[in-house]
């Protein structure tokens, strides 16, 4: 072979696209419903089918055998009038699930992989199994729910700007870096599968976090802890929050609300707005 | 603790000059010089002049002088001025040291070392003056081939084209944030920027909603690790969005906005809570691989339907060439490479002035590989860092850069003199500081109006260049580097180069 081969450019993703009308048989639109079979479709098809319903003024979508699509629901920033979508997935959604998302709503009937809400500016995501990693990664508004646990880098970043707060609640535990310079945004931590005793996974919980709060149910030791949250003792006002949002996740996922209340909870803030401020020469 | 440190500089007040306006005193932001009523005498400190040149030059009267401080340790060839500096400071406060803009060290200058070509007998020149002479540039990815249609007298391309970005001259403003930069200083960048047909860089502050809908067409949005400002619309209303994984002031670090900037503006484009360190991630936490990023890039193509082309950045340095190669196949559009003289508004100046190599060597091995590969159709290449002149820019494009970013060039132009103190937040340029008093300094009509004379200079000077080596499209230089020679550089030099010795 010469030594100027040329090497050859392989399309994860645009690879093999098909244009619209040629994966049309794969929408059913009645009305304001759509139904989509997603076998054998590509990223990008099933946002392109997406789009087509959203322009076709549909409200709502089963999206059926969903096998690892990514995006799915990134692709619905449609300027006014469009109405936002309610998306109903079965199977196992991709990565980067409802990534940038515009308001619109998402309920998984499965589990979901790395990157659920990545940069999501509104809407809701309900997650009916666990997620990977970085889930809520830099959200800046909405909420999210997942019934059971999520990876690492949970939380990473999120943000918030006066009324615009994101809610993320986990029923489940959470791996390392849980909450890392988050700066903004509410977290709530359930624990609820956890043994008696049995304290959260993470470690390094809230390290570089400077903004936002995390509300803890369960045990977790100090070394847990990275070094720029403070423990508080939870007021009237935070119960408040912590009631709103165990209720919309019991509701979501059937749960017994009174007995995730009866639980001991913590609240993480960061100790500092500024965590390095002071590590400079002027 | 008593400080160790000289002074900087010295001011020098010819007092037979001086009128008593006052005008230094109102000019200059680090409190540097006062006025005594009982004496009726201006006096100074010059501890804390930082050698702005402000008050020199708004001095009606030329009575000032500022230049380095004589006072100098024994002369040492090893222990230089700056480093025993540097080590006191350290030793009173325990810290980083911390500076703006490029690094400033001796590195070799390659610019400097190249000789363009120019026609002589064999080939005829051009004169732009007179003659049909292009720098239109195209920024995306292009088709592997082109399949055309023709039929009667029209002609139909009909392999499918990606979306590409039309500028009038190879020059780009570089990434420069607000919030790095003041409101004033960003909207100027983006006025010039629409005025002369190219674009400008938002950086990693977002793009305010009042500048969305008019200069949103001339914008590249970032999209960094700590995704300031990054919402649907942002991502829609642009030109182009990029991916910032590295700068090259500050390779493999993130940056730390100091709370004290955040104001409430800031806070509202980036959406943090007012007086919060806005702090960006050293890595992008969902990128560990090329994998990844391409994930990111076709998440940022699906947010956009696929209509904006995705440009990805990032710091020269050690295995920029497989690095590169890697972002082409991972879908970017544009690969930019910020170079080891970039600048930046703050950095640790021991990463700035120690880490990366230079955009010159970068390029061109980036080139190369490209082409080596068959894939330098798929994107284009843009380079930041070390750009001074025309001269700087025509040689870029013929190492194989689509076009080159500037970013020290526009801040310049708007009046900066690289005192190296954007850190503190207290240009008394206006331009690299959040305070109201300085900001209002920066008139965008007239630093658009500077900044737009600067690309029209640049334009021509590089229409004749080309015109002289006998070529009338900028395209036709583009990695050309039979039109460039070195002089006095080493073989392994020329070799990463890919160009000629003088003479040869």
């Amino acid at each position: 072979m010469s030594s100027s081969m040329k090497f050859t450019l392989r399309d994860m993703f645009l690879g093999g696209v098909r244009p619209i009308d040629k994966i049309i048989d794969h929408i059913k639109i009645e009305g304001e419903n759509a139904t989509i079979d997603a076998s054998g479709l590509k990223h990008k098809e099933v946002n392109d089918l997406l789009r087509y319903a959203a322009l076709k003024k549909v409200k709502k979508v089963n999206l059926r055998n969903v096998c690892g699509q990514r995006y799915i629901g990134t692709r619905l920033h449609i300027p006014n009038p469009c109405p936002k979508l309610e998306i109903y997935i079965e199977g196992i959604p991709g990565n980067d699930l409802g990534a940038f998302l515009d308001g619109h709503r998402i309920i998984v009937h499965g589990n979901a992989q790395d990157g659920v809400g990545n940069t999501m500016d509104d809407g809701e995501i309900v997650v009916h199994g666990r997620a990977g990693d970085v889930v809520a990664m830099s959200m800046r508004g909405g909420k999210i729910f997942i019934r059971d646990n999520v990876g690492y880098r949970t939380a990473i970043h999120m943000k918030e700007y006066v009324g615009k707060i994101p809610v993320l609640v986990i029923g489940g535990t959470a791996q390392d870096f849980f909450g890392e310079y988050m700066a903004g945004g509410i977290v709530i931590l359930l624990g609820l599968n956890l043994k008696k005793k049995e304290r959260h996974k993470a470690h390094y919980i809230g390290t570089g976090m400077h903004g936002g709060v995390i509300y803890l149910r369960g045990k977790v030791e100090d070394y847990q802890l990275g070094k720029e949250v403070g423990i508080l003792q939870l007021d009237e006002d935070d119960w408040k929050i912590i009631d709103q949002y165990v209720g919309e996740y019991s509701e979501h996922f059937k749960a017994d609300k009174e007995k995730i209340m009866d639980g001991e909870f913590i609240k993480l803030v960061p100790v500092s707005r500024r965590p390095y401020g002071k590590i400079y020469a002027y | 603790m008593k400080t160790f440190l000289l002074p900087e500089f010295t001011i020098e007040r010819r007092d037979e000059r001086c009128i008593r306006c006052r005008v230094c005193e109102r000019q200059c932001s680090q409190e540097g010089h006062y006025y005594d009523e009982e004496l009726d005498t201006m006096f100074h400190r010059e501890e804390v002049c930082v050698g702005c040149q402000r008050c020199v030059v708004f001095c009606p009267t030329n009575a000032l002088v500022v230049r380095p401080h004589p006072s100098e340790y024994r002369p040492n060839a090893n222990w230089t001025r700056e480093k025993l500096q540097d080590l006191k400071k350290q030793a009173e406060t325990g810290g980083v040291i911390l500076t703006g803009s490029g690094n400033d060290k001796p590195y070799r200058i390659y610019w400097d070392h190249l000789v363009l070509n120019a026609s002589q007998v064999t080939n005829p020149s051009i004169d732009p003056l007179r003659e049909p002479m292009e720098l239109r540039t195209f920024l995306g990815r292009k088709p592997d081939m082109l399949d055309i249609e023709i039929s009667d007298e029209d002609v139909e391309i009909k392999s499918d084209l990606y979306p590409n970005l039309m500028i009038e001259t190879p020059i780009v403003f570089s990434a420069m944030s607000y919030g790095a930069i003041s409101y004033t200083a960003f909207k100027s960048l983006a006025m010039a920027a629409k005025e002369f047909g190219t674009l400008f860089n938002t950086g990693e502050g977002g793009l305010p909603k009042d500048m969305r809908e008019k200069y949103g067409s001339n914008a590249i949005v970032q999209v960094a690790s700590g995704r300031f400002g990054v919402d649907p619309e942002y991502l829609n209303v642009s030109a182009a969005v990029e991916i910032k994984i590295g700068q090259g002031a500050k390779p493999g670090i993130g940056g730390h906005l100091p709370g004290e900037k955040v104001s409430v503006n800031i806070s509202e484009t980036r959406m943090i809570p007012e007086g919060t360190d806005a702090l960006s991630p050293a890595p992008q936490h969902d990128i560990y691989s090329i994998e990844d990023l391409s994930m990111l890039i076709y998440a940022l193509k699906e947010a956009t339907n696929y209509e904006k082309p995705v440009s990805v950045k990032i710091a020269a340095v050690h295995n920029v060439a497989a690095i590169a190669s890697g972002i082409v196949r991972a879908g970017a559009d544009i690969v930019a490479i910020d170079g080891l003289r970039g600048g930046t508004g703050a950095a640790p100046k021991i990463i700035r002035d120690n880490v990366g190599i230079p955009i010159e060597l970068a390029l061109a091995a980036v080139d190369k590989r490209l082409r080596d590969e068959g894939i330098r159709n798929k994107c284009s290449i843009l380079i930041a860092g070390g750009i001074r002149c025309s001269g700087d820019v025509i040689k870029a494009i013929a190492l194989g850069a689509d076009a080159v970013y500037i970013g020290s060039p526009a801040l310049i132009a708007m009046g900066c003199t690289l005192c190296q103190k954007c850190y503190t937040g207290k240009c008394a340029w206006g331009i690299c500081t959040q305070d109201p008093y300085l900001t209002k300094r920066l008139n965008p009509e007239i630093a658009s109006r500077r900044l737009v004379n600067l690309l029209r200079g640049w334009s021509h000077e590089i229409k004749e260049m080309l015109g002289g080596m006998g070529i009338n499209a900028i395209e036709s230089l583009r990695g050309n580097r039979d039109h460039l020679r070195g002089v006095g550089l080493e073989e392994w030099e020329l070799n990463v180069l890919g160009v000629k010795g003088a003479g040869e």
